[in-house]
């Protein structure tokens, strides 16, 4: 493969999301392969100052478009930016976050360079000059292997199945400021209204405590967000909740909410629907707690407990708040 | 608007004997989840502020039921572009839709966020920047007037609020509507109505699926005991066996 491997590090605020190093070290590996450079490029505003930690997972050069009108993602601004550097620099693979600015972003610049995005990859290898992506289609209930031949292959990658590593000793990047004139826009980003104190984003979150119809209506979410505190997670939530208007859409886990894969998933009072089921499978391990033994999720959860939600959630936020010796 | 034929959500998928495609003959078709709120989005918008909704679909004879759905459900008119092997690439379908969508007159385009089928998440960006038109993308609220719409996008961590010119593109996120129901008297008038079926403009994909397979089974897993008894047991294990905590 001929051409440097462009990243997209995505940030957030003035830091860089946890996804844009998973996609900067996967780039250096692909980049190891094939014996090219790896081309960070991050777009924001006072992020330059951070550049220089693409480096500890492996980016050789670093190009930053810094101004205050890229704060938040403004698709017209970021296109003509990356599309702009994709073509000076002909890269042979772009990969983006599978984050909505990354899924907003990969398909324009995808059309313009007259290509396509293999979206939310879980794996990507090179194959002489093609890259072969390994990707869930119908929300996981299948794996597509797709070939992409051409250059550039643009492909995102979904938050939290590569894993980011730092580099021994870190590369020390070059940094290279981009020169960022508007183009013309009829979109205005007008503002970011935060929906408030959750810090981590379901896709990103590392422990999810999920609530179902078992939960049995919205107040008593209170006892997975006491474990979810505990734990350092966020709470997700199942269609049937949703639907009921328990929990936002934002919370949703499964075929038409969000696909996770956390380190651990707490299933709590959910029954195991396909549906869901396929949002939440790629879950390292997967806890369930439901009063019916009989309930699909025990046919996949990694251990069990056969019980009331009202009863063993409090009583294991016990047990970790003296694990985690926050009693 | 567009929509699109998906296999119901609470379909098994089969593989097809090549190994490289969906067997879709016995699955359930529905109208795209994503674009059944574009669609009541659509009809919404028709109500307050008049105009006239068409439905564009491109796909086989047999999205016609969907065409018809959506025909009930309040659409005026519908194009099919009609081909029974398209590519399934989403730079071809594009490129197709944007083709046909050259020819047409129109202030707002709605797309559902992603079919659930292929989950590509492709289409809707990428016709928007053929046609050179603004495009907010995973929408939960749009509101329209004085020919300019603002449009809230769901981002991780909270809605960031765009405003955009018209013509402009949108594609659903769940929260967007709430979808009616047709009903029967609905569904009869929807066939008077007129589809105007035409046959897509040919583009090559660039993606080729090599295989399709079964994501591999997560082994077995066990019940560790019942209520709160088996708590200290979950900790436990979660720590010294599994090591996750």
């Amino acid at each position: 493969m001929q051409g440097p491997i462009l990243v997209f590090a995505e940030s957030s605020g003035s830091e860089f999301r946890k996804s844009a190093f998973e996609a900067v070290t996967e780039a250096r590996r692909l980049a190891d392969r094939s014996k090219s450079e790896v081309h960070a490029l991050s777009i924001g505003y006072r992020i330059r100052d951070q550049a220089n930690s693409l480096g500890r997972f492996g980016a050789d050069k670093v190009l930053v478009a810094d101004d205050e009108s890229l704060k938040l993602f403004q698709p017209d601004f970021y296109r003509q930016i990356a599309l702009d550097l994709a073509k000076k620099t002909n890269p042979s693979v772009i990969l983006l976050p599978a984050t909505s600015t990354g899924k907003d972003l990969a398909p324009r610049l995808a059309i313009h360079l007259n290509t396509v995005v293999a979206t939310e990859c879980t794996e990507l290898e090179i194959s002489g000059d093609d890259l072969i992506a390994t990707r869930p289609a119908y929300a996981g209930k299948v794996l597509l292997k797709v070939r992409m031949g051409g250059n550039p292959k643009v492909a995102t990658l979904r938050p939290n199945v590569f894993t980011a590593k730092e580099r021994v000793p870190a590369t020390s990047p070059s940094v290279e400021s981009l020169l960022f004139e508007k183009p013309s826009t009829r979109m205005t980003v007008k503002e970011f209204v935060t929906s408030g104190a959750k810090k981590q984003d379901l896709t990103e979150a590392g422990v999810i405590v999920s609530g179902g119809r078992g939960m049995g209506g919205p107040e008593n979410y209170k006892i997975l967000e006491e474990l979810a505190i505990v734990m350092g997670g966020v709470v997700g939530a199942s269609r049937a909740s949703v639907d009921a208007g328990w929990r936002p859409h934002s919370d949703q886990v499964g075929q038409t909410g969000r696909t996770v894969s956390p380190t651990l998933y707490i299933a709590c009072g959910i029954s195991g629907a396909i549906q869901h089921r396929v949002g939440m499978i790629n879950s390292k391990v997967i806890v369930a707690i439901n009063r019916d033994p009989e309930a699909p999720i025990f046919g996949f959860a990694d251990y069990g407990i056969v019980g009331d939600v009202f009863e063993v959630v409090p009583a294991l936020t016990r047990e970790m708040r003296r694990y985690y010796g926050k009693s | 608007m567009c929509v699109r034929r998906v296999p119901d959500t609470a379909t098994r998928i089969k593989i097809a004997p090549d190994g490289k495609s969906i067997v879709t003959s016995d699955a359930e078709f529905v109208i795209n989840p994503f674009e059944e709120y574009s669609l009541e989005q659509g009809v919404q918008l028709k109500e307050k502020h008049g105009g006239e909704l068409t439905v564009l679909t491109l796909g086989p004879e047999k999205s016609t039921s969907v065409i018809l759905k959506a025909l009930a459900l309040g659409a005026d008119r519908a194009i099919h572009l009609k081909s029974e092997n398209f590519p399934d690439d989403p730079s071809a379908i594009a490129r197709a839709i944007a083709a046909e969508l050259k020819t047409v007159e129109f202030d707002v385009l709605l797309f559902g966020k992603k079919g659930v089928d292929d989950d590509n998440q492709q289409v809707g960006p990428m016709v928007a920047e053929l046609l050179g038109i603004p495009c907010a993308t995973q929408i939960v609220k749009l509101d329209i007037s004085d020919g300019k719409a603002v449009a809230h996008r769901e981002v991780e961590g909270g809605i960031i609020v765009v405003e955009t010119t018209l013509p402009s593109a949108f594609t659903a996120e769940k929260d967007l509507t709430v979808p009616r129901y047709a009903s029967l008297r609905e569904l009869v008038a929807a066939r008077k109505k007129p589809i105007l079926v035409k046959e897509p403009q040919q583009f090559p994909g660039a993606l080729e699926t090599i295989s399709v397979q079964y994501p591999p089974p997560r082994p077995p897993g066990r019940v560790l005991g019942k209520g709160v008894e088996a708590v200290p047991v979950l900790v436990k294990v979660l720590h010294e066996e599994a090591k996750v905590i």
